[in-house]
């Protein structure tokens, strides 16, 4: 696969979110503003690029019996590493995104692209596609906050377009399940043309 | 005792896992589609949260917070997590080879599902309020309860929901709803009537 079809390949053709359905925890619960859904989207690309590079690094000493082990520890490692960044240098996102910075550990996408391409790829291609699938999982989690955020708050990144409430509904939990149905079927029906 | 009841009605009810914390949605989504496989992850899920919570809260208590090393919660609360479900496995195979049979295939998916993980974070660092009481940090009574009605909360949310999906396999749905669209929908209205719950504790 081209260089460039590594990074593009995560918005459309293997799309976290829409295609893979992958690490739906963060993306339902972190996404009640767009620059929430944006925030976490880049702590777990962050995460993401760093265990990729180590796993394709470390992936051929690895006894394969303890491999995924392994592999979780790296990456829990990284999910402190950034706990403790966020908490020295962002400390109110680290207060809003609460529970699911630590949670980014057993989030199926890092571990997934850690053993479906990491772990058989070169240094440069993993990092690539931790980029590629990070500015993917980005893009999913901005766009269902930006639509979140515009039916439940009426605002969009912050500013506010209409006087009042908008349907709280959308901010809360039921809203989340909804505004991801629909996002998906709206996907399907584009990638099928 | 009473306060016992708010934790327990809050933690099935109103703060239902699944439907409003948004913890352990791929295992709910992936595993739901049967009622009789949902029945048996809810078991397990139940059986592995409330273990791990008592587990993780003792190791935190008396290991890491001593020690000054509440830094490496994360990484400490995955392996003893991943521990604890190999030993669970190991012991179930060897004690009750049919209950091994029926938890089976979900116990090894259990290490990935963010709803054990999150609990026993939830149970060391959150204060919690049930009720008029004061914000406070749960005792090992308390969160043992808490972890086992959270994991019941998790069943009930996975055995409804599986029920409604068999019913909606009969169903015809339009092509592009099909699958888990029209199931994140469903889930979407369930949470709307879990939601009619807040405010009772």
């Amino acid at each position: 696969m081209s260089k460039i079809g590594l990074i593009t390949k995560g918005f459309l053709k293997e799309n976290p979110t829409f295609v893979l359905v992958l690490g739906m925890c963060p993306t339902l619960a972190t996404t009640t503003s767009a620059m929430n859904g944006l925030e976490m989207g880049l702590a777990t690309m962050f995460v993401l690029i760093l265990s990729n590079i180590v796993i394709s690094l470390i992936a051929p000493v690895v006894p394969d019996k303890v491999h995924i082990p392994v592999y979780i520890v790296v990456i829990a490692t990284f999910v402190t590493v950034l706990q403790l960044l966020m908490q020295a240098y962002v400390p109110d996102v680290y207060e809003t995104l609460g529970l699911f910075i630590p949670l980014i550990v057993v989030n199926c996408i890092v571990l997934g692209r850690a053993e479906a391409f990491a772990c058989k790829n070169s240094v440069g291609d993993s990092a690539l596609d931790g980029i590629g699938i990070g500015l993917g999982f980005t893009a999913s989690l901005t766009v269902i906050g930006i639509v979140r955020e515009i039916l439940g708050s009426g605002s969009i990144f912050g500013w506010k377009f209409i006087t009042g409430d908008g349907v709280l509904a959308f901010v809360m939990a039921p809203g989340a399940f909804l505004v991801l149905g629909y996002l998906m079927v709206l996907f399907n029906k584009l990638a099928k043309r | 005792m009473a306060e016992y009841l708010l934790i327990i009605v809050s933690a099935i009810f109103v703060n239902n896992i699944v439907l409003a914390q948004f913890l352990g949605v791929c295992p709910f989504m992936g595993v739901s589609s049967k009622l009789s496989t949902a029945t048996g992850m809810s078991g397990a899920v139940c059986f592995v949260i409330t273990l791990a919570t008592v587990v993780t809260y003792l190791i935190n208590k008396f290991f890491l917070v001593p020690l000054g090393l509440t830094f490496l919660q994360t990484i400490a609360f995955i392996l003893v997590i991943a521990a604890l479900v190999q030993i669970v496995e190991i012991v179930l195979k060897k004690i009750s080879p049919s209950l091994y049979q029926a938890l089976g295939i979900f116990l090894p998916l259990i290490t990935t599902n963010c709803a054990v993980l999150g609990v026993a974070i939830n149970v060391v660092t959150k204060q919690f309020t049930f009720g008029g009481g004061a914000a406070h940090m749960l005792n090992l009574g308390e969160a043992t309860v808490y972890a086992l009605a959270t994991s019941l909360g998790y069943g009930l949310a996975m055995v409804l929901f599986a029920g409604m999906r068999e019913q909606m396999a009969q169903s015809d749905v339009p092509e592009s709803f099909k699958g888990l669209p029209i199931a994140f929908i469903t889930v979407g209205i369930m949470a709307m009537a879990f939601l009619g719950f807040s405010g009772i504790v």
